[in-house]
């Protein structure tokens, strides 16, 4: 599957709606890690197929989302499932990482 | 279990040259690092990298997997958990799986430093952040504190004095490692207050970070500061405990290295900023890399000649 856009106007049917695992990368524009993470995210949606719906948040375009999960560290990547969250982690993740925490809820 | 001649440790300068280099002299090379890039990649002008009037180093590492990759490099994003020699074999350890490699290059850079203070850890990225350029937009109008006596503790206050309602800059030293012009410029912004002979103590908030706890170094009291943030701003250090039961460390914990990249552990070698080499700079890292894969491209070459000796003769 290709990399998700998450907004604010589409999470809940996206991401707290969906019968797949979710794995959001909360980033900012501005953020030099996270633009390190952003081809880790692409290259892990590709790969994880049918698995599991992988995809981005722009925090500062979506202030709903963002302030609902009270991100205060970007990039956060939080694993939704049935709309709750299962794993959050802060900072740069790796992909094999990324894989290894999301199989433990698909 | 993949078998590989050489694994390199970190993807910036160091570990991203040492790749091309070896994989030059045809070895099999493998480069293991979160992503690419390391702190290079966070350089947001780089103007001295010679050929190079200017670039980011984001674009500069990112040409250089390009580069790596052309000559038949192999990537993987993830974070290396332990290095162990068994029987002149090196098995590399990641949390999900393991390799196997004939020589090692270690070039992971550098890591910002921690206080070190009780509920740090518990709430990173809960208030507490060690990039004020990536979270100091997410706390507008709030209160933060920045730790830390050097310039980089300066830049961030007066950088988040634009964002934020309110500042304190906190430091043991008074600010004394930091340019006298820049923190004189901090000390007349209205909404920074330097407080310093201290010492933080402690991260206090639950779910979320809702002050600290510094003690006074002349009164030796302890007082606490409400703030809904707190920029760690002290420098970097190598994180190499978990290497150094393997390879000796200096007194800074950097890896020791001899002239040419060899460590004190024979077939692992190490380049950049994470070693003791007397600069921390890119041009420097990826000289480093580039001696540290010749000599792992030596070892090799003198092990292999060691046991295929008799038969090249007939081989020819």
């Amino acid at each position: 599957m290709s990399e998700m856009t998450f907004t604010d106007a589409n999470f809940e049917a996206e991401a707290l709606k969906s019968d797949q695992v979710v794995l959001v990368d909360f980033f900012a524009t501005w953020c030099g890690p996270c633009k390190m993470q952003g081809p880790i995210i692409e290259e892990l949606a590709k790969e994880i197929g049918a698995k599991a719906k992988v995809g981005a948040m722009d925090v500062d375009a979506n202030p709903e989302t963002a302030g609902k999960y009270n991100i205060m560290s970007v990039p956060t990547l939080i694993i939704f499932k049935g709309g709750e969250i299962k794993s959050t982690m802060m900072g740069l993740q790796g992909k094999e990482q990324l894989k290894a925490e999301i199989e433990k809820y698909v | 279990m993949s078998n590989y001649d050489v694994i390199i440790i970190g993807g910036g300068p160091a570990g991203l040259t040492a790749s091309i280099y070896a994989r030059r002299r045809e070895l099999k090379v493998l480069v293991i690092a979160k992503a690419v890039g390391g702190q290079a990649a966070l350089a947001h002008e780089v103007q001295n990298w010679p050929g190079t009037e200017s670039t980011t180093g984001l674009e500069l590492t990112q040409r250089m997997k390009v580069q790596a990759e052309k000559w038949g490099v192999e990537f993987v994003s993830d974070e290396v958990q332990s290095v162990t020699e068994n029987s002149g074999v090196f098995i590399v350890k990641t949390a999900q799986t393991e390799y196997q490699a004939a020589a090692v290059i270690l070039a992971f850079g550098l890591t910002p430093r921690d206080l070190g203070v009780p509920q740090e850890k518990e709430l990173t990225g809960r208030g507490v952040s060690y990039c004020a350029t990536c979270d100091g937009p997410l706390f507008k109008n709030k209160t933060v504190a920045v730790i830390g006596g050097g310039n980089s503790a300066s830049e961030a206050a007066e950088y988040l004095s634009r964002l934020v309602r309110q500042v304190y800059l906190l430091s043991d030293s008074c600010n004394a490692a930091a340019d006298a012009a820049l923190v004189e410029e901090v000390k007349a912004l209205k909404n920074v207050q330097v407080i310093c002979g201290l010492k933080v103590t402690a991260v206090v908030g639950s779910d979320k970070v809702a002050g600290l706890k510094y003690n006074d170094l002349q009164t030796n009291e302890e007082k606490e500061l409400a703030v809904d943030g707190i920029f760690v701003e002290i420098g970097f250090s190598p994180r190499t405990d978990w290497i150094k039961d393997t390879v000796k460390l200096n007194e800074r914990k950097e890896i020791i290295t001899d002239k040419v990249g060899a460590t004190s552990q024979p077939g692992i070698f190490a380049a950049g900023d994470c070693t003791d080499v007397g600069f921390k700079q890119m041009t420097i890292a990826a000289g480093e890399g580039a001696k540290a894969a010749l000599s792992a491209y030596k070892y090799l070459a003198a092990k292999k000649g060691k046991v295929a000796t008799p038969d090249w003769g007939v081989k020819k």
